[in-house]
């Protein structure tokens, strides 16, 4: 293949030895990992390591892209047409629906001003699209195109139209990788919509399940309840969907039942997620004035007619499940709002 | 000399940063799992081939940029590339001498090892994941070493 001189390893004097190099270099390793794992030294070196590394992520990602926006510009004319209908309908749909919404928001918003606490209010959402790249194929990460630029913050609650997502795991300058609630080392705290039993889901490795392993035996949750989120701790908006329970296995001799559920998002499917802000818990003045500026003023215009009379009712119904109110609500309007 | 060995690092890193583009490129979920470590493969090459131009230093890095892309505990996979191309270093003159079913044995035994090294700081870490598939890429990668041969002895002959 080669000439003698490329093979013959370096005798005397043609830099340092090989072994001290290996033990050099595995030292420096060993101590990259330690420091990475255990104290957040390293941020700067990894900003600057991944800004190398962005170009990569999206030349890897432009053709994918590329595509997706091709096929998009030739999809046909009946097709595009048929979903601008759908689209229309459901539209007016979620128009009704935000009606009240808007109604029981403000009636929330006074509630909340009330108890001054204005938790759990989705102020601001960011859209961001979802990297064509794959990080690892036995994790549950992906890589969004927002990031530190763009006012994401470490453990911020990512959602989909249909549920919650994830979180936000690291955030670099340009970028962000989410960890998604299906992820084996993810957990999240939830409720049962319909009985109000609070636990916690925990990723399986797997996208289509979660599993529920602090449920007792005499716990009240039925297949098909649907689990939200309760804002424990901080990092999710309380009240947005997270799973439907799946399955539930009672044995009198077991302590926790086995009980399974399936994230209402669209982990696999998903092109877009939504980057959400929201007040925590503990708020601040400054922010608390601002937030519900806003809310007001886009508030009042429907709210004045006929939707204030159907707030009345449904506040009624509606104020025992303090958090899950808005959306339990929201949920089920569609039924009696559709044949009309 | 110095020219040359200059546009052999340049081809050498330019293989190695085809490999790492290629270890994140989405792959059907089937496919994924089986994904071979290219860079890693073709550090093995070239460190087969030349030794003297292809040093610890460039697996090192090689492994450093692929934490990087992943988004792992950095120094992981620089570890595995380090130790992976510390044997090859020892190994090679005997290595080049195999035939090429034989040679493709023992780069699976480096394989193995690598993927072993990184499996264990995983579990030191605390994301262990224990699936048999996670092996999968030591056969792949095995397999695919004639390919790689053939490919690298095409570059170097066009050149040199």
């Amino acid at each position: 293949m080669v000439e003698l001189s490329h093979d013959s390893r370096p005798i005397i004097g043609r830099g340092p030895p090989l072994i001290a190099t290996f033990v050099t270099l595995a030292i420096a390793s060993i101590a990259l990992m330690v420091t990475d794992q255990r104290y957040d030294q390293l941020e700067r070196v990894r900003s600057w390591l991944t800004a190398a590394a962005y170009p990569v992520q999206v030349a890897v990602d432009a053709p994918f892209r590329a595509w997706n926006w091709l096929t998009g510009s030739f999809a046909d004319r009946d097709r595009l047409r048929q979903e601008n209908l759908e689209v229309t309908a459901r539209l007016r749909l979620a128009n009704l629906q935000l009606q009240r919404f808007a109604a029981i928001e403000e009636e929330n918003r006074r509630l909340r001003d009330m108890r001054e606490n204005s938790a759990g209010v989705a102020e601001r959402a960011l859209v961001a699209s979802i990297l064509n790249v794959d990080l690892d194929p036995f994790r549950h990460r992906v890589l969004l195109d927002k990031g530190k630029a763009d006012g994401v913050f470490k453990g911020q609650a990512v959602l989909d139209g249909e549920g919650i997502f994830g979180q936000v795991w690291r955030v670099n300058e340009h970028t962000a990788e989410v960890i998604l609630i299906s992820d084996a080392e993810h957990a999240i705290p939830v409720q049962s919509n319909r009985s109000g039993v609070r636990t916690i889901a925990v990723g399986t490795g797997d996208l289509s399940r979660l599993v529920l392993p602090f449920v007792t035996g005499e716990s009240d949750l039925k297949q098909g309840d649907l689990l939200l989120s309760t804002g424990m701790g901080g990092v999710f908006p309380p009240g947005y969907p997270v799973a439907k329970v799946t399955r539930v296995e009672r044995d009198a001799k077991a302590t926790f039942a086995i009980v399974e559920a399936r994230p209402t998002a669209a982990l696999d499917r998903d092109r877009e997620v939504l980057l959400v802000w929201f007040k925590a818990p503990a708020p601040e003045p400054p922010t608390v004035t601002n937030a519900p500026a806003p809310a007001a003023s886009a508030a009042p215009p429907p709210t004045t007619g006929a939707s204030t009379a159907a707030a009345a009712p449904s506040t009624a119904a509606d104020t025992t499940p303090s958090q899950s109110a808005p959306v339990e609500d929201a949920a089920a309007t569609p039924a009696p709002g559709g044949p009309q | 000399m110095n020219r040359s060995n200059f546009w052999r690092r340049i081809l050498y890193w330019l293989t190695v940063a085809a490999g790492l583009v290629l270890a994140i490129v989405p792959l059907p979920d089937w496919l994924d799992p089986v994904r071979p470590d290219l860079a890693l493969l073709a550090v093995i090459y070239w460190i087969l081939t030349s030794p003297r131009i292809a040093g610890l230093g460039y697996a090192w890095l090689a492994g450093l940029f692929l934490d990087v892309l992943h988004g792992m505990v950095l120094g992981q996979h620089a570890l595995g590339f380090l130790v992976v191309a510390f044997l090859t270093h020892r190994l090679q003159l005997r290595m080049r001498m195999f035939p090429i079913p034989h040679q493709a044995g023992a780069v699976m035994l480096l394989l193995a090892l690598y993927h072993f090294i990184v499996f264990w700081t995983d579990g030191l870490t605390g994301h262990g994941y224990t699936g048999w598939n996670r092996w999968l890429p030591v056969l792949s990668g095995a397999l695919l070493w004639p390919l790689i041969v053939a490919a690298g002895d095409t570059l170097t002959r066009r050149t040199r």
